[in-house]
């Protein structure tokens, strides 16, 4: 197990009020799995990510961690346009100090291993929408995260492109080994990607149901070509209550 | 973006076309120059104005020749691109770090921003007599004028600049467990440079309104010197060669801010 909340609360505190997040959430992944969180808007999906980021403290109940660094992936690259690419994948060896030659290199082979070798001395301003995200996950690779938290890292992107680059994604972090949490409002992508599809209720949220999803072979192409695709997209509806 | 090499005629022809216009602006812009230089000075030759009152060029380029012959021409410039040019760096320099200051602990912005945003509507002139009695009449006293106009917009600007960061960013420096001072250099730093570039402009202008306000009030030599001198012994010549030098180079000095924006920003 590389991740689990146990009866986690959080509530945010400003001048207008508080804001009680999370209520009571319990749910735990294991290493290597491929987990999705879908609810509905505001209800706390972005905060279960700071959680498990150690962004955020728990005001109440237990997150315990299995060892291995968090990768944050948002919605947005967060590329910085100032840097080429390359540059942009050695951020956070610089902010660990551990820029010297063997992490850089390993970072720059896994760069090439996925089809960023001729974008490496470019901006991001010079890439499409697709392949910054890619970027940007070779980033998150790069620092050696083991747990990669994704925050709708796919809703800024066209539909096409929507499609191919969550396939994309998918297939890096599975070969990779990498466990992922994947924050979503897309029913039909959760499903298309994960091992397993979290749900939660509104603000402040809880776990409705849990779906271990097993048919396909592990592709979101097969997932998204099977008969039972139908099936459980009707069943996260219902229990969305849309 | 690749630079083509080979284009189509309609490109050919829109490339032709912005030349053309270009040419045009330029044109217009300098003719406009001629038409008035020399409207004033066949007004001042006809004594359709009064030319001891308005000067005319050929006695503003006359009273240049004489400067230059008494070796004051380039004594006085010297004088007030010196005070400027300081003044300008010493604003400039010390707002940045300011404003990093103030970037770096909320707490301090929060206790320090009534007293700029006071600092910022007093007109720096009334501090005239102060400056005056505290550093002299040298010019240690016009570069302090000059820092004082200048430095309040310089720690307001770059600081708008810091907190304008993208929250994007922000985030994912915080999630790779940056420090402020990393935040700082890797993120805040670089993406306020086009906003410290905006800063350098605004201060190019306070800057000369510091010198010349600072040598209006105290001074023995400068260009605002040359200008109040003038006026008081009615020689308007002095004023307005002095006036036209002023303006030739602020814009100079402007357009080597706005150089080293293209070269930074590019
Ligand atoms: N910094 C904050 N201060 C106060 N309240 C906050 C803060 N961040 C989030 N909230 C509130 O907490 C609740 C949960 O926010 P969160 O961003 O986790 O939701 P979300 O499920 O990610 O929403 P979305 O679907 O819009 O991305 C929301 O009601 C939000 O208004
Ligand atoms: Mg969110």
């Amino acid at each position: 197990m590389i991740l689990k909340f146990t009866d986690v609360d959080y509530t945010y505190h400003t001048l207008a009020g508080e804001t009680e997040a999370l209520k009571g959430l319990n749910f735990d992944i294991l290493r290597g799995q491929f987990v999705s969180v879908i609810g509905p808007s505001g209800c706390g999906k972005t905060t279960i990510l700071s959680l498990a980021a150690g962004i955020l403290q728990p005001t109440g109940g237990e997150i315990t961690r299995g060892g291995g660094d968090c990768g944050y992936m948002l919605q947005r690259d967060a590329l910085f346009p100032w840097r080429t690419v390359e540059e942009n994948i050695f951020l956070p060896l610089e902010i660990r100090g551990t820029k010297n030659a063997a992490e850089k290199s390993r970072a720059l082979a896994l760069a090439e291993k996925y089809g960023l070798k001729d974008f490496l001395k470019k901006r991001p301003g010079e890439l499409s929408g697709g392949m910054r995200q890619r970027v940007a996950l070779i980033r998150t690779l790069a620092a050696g995260a083991e747990l990669l938290l994704l925050d709708e890292p796919f809703s800024a992107l066209d539909y096409q492109t929507r499609l191919e680059v969550c396939d994309d994604v998918q297939a890096i972090i599975k070969n990779e080994k990498k466990t992922a949490l994947l924050v979503t409002h897309d029913i039909s992508e959760a499903i298309a990607l994960s091992d397993k599809v979290i749900v939660l209720s509104a603000r402040p949220a809880r776990v409705v149901a849990e779906h271990d999803i097993t048919f396909g072979d592990g592709t979101p192409k097969s997932r998204r070509n099977s008969g039972r695709f139908a099936a459980m997209f009707e069943k996260l509806r219902d229990e969305l209550g849309i | 973006m690749k630079k083509q090499t080979t284009y189509s005629q309609g490109h050919v022809e829109f490339l032709k076309n912005v030349r053309r216009k270009k040419i045009i602006i330029w044109t217009a812009r300098l003719g406009l120059l001629a038409v008035i230089i020399g409207a004033w000075e066949l007004c001042a030759q006809f004594e359709l104005i009064d030319p001891f009152v308005t000067s005319s060029p050929s006695r503003v380029v006359a009273t240049i020749g004489e400067l230059y012959a008494t070796g004051n021409l380039f004594y006085h410039i010297g004088i007030t691109l010196m005070e400027t040019i300081t003044g300008f760096f010493a604003a400039v320099i010390t707002g940045y770090g300011v404003a990093v200051l103030l970037w770096m602990s909320d707490g301090a912005r929060r206790v320090f921003e009534p007293y700029i945003v006071v600092l910022n509507a007093l007109p720096k002139i009334a501090l005239g007599p102060l400056i005056i009695i505290w550093m002299g009449t040298g010019y240690t006293a016009i570069i302090f004028m000059t820092v004082i106009v200048a430095i309040i917009v310089c720690i307001m600007n770059t600081l708008t600049g810091f907190l304008q960061v993208d929250g994007t960013m922000l985030m994912l420096m915080r999630a790779l467990g940056a420090n402020k001072r990393q935040t700082l250099c890797k993120l805040v730093i670089p993406s306020s440079l086009p906003q410290l570039m905006n800063t350098l402009k605004v201060a190019v202008g306070l800057a000369w309104i510091g010198s010349i306000m600072g040598e209006y009030i105290v001074s023995r030599a400068g260009l605002g010197y040359l200008i109040v001198y003038g006026g008081q012994v009615f020689r308007l010549d002095l004023v307005m060669t002095a006036t036209i030098i002023l303006c030739a180079l602020a814009g100079a000095m402007y357009a080597a801010v706005a150089l080293l924006e293209k070269l930074v920003t590019k």
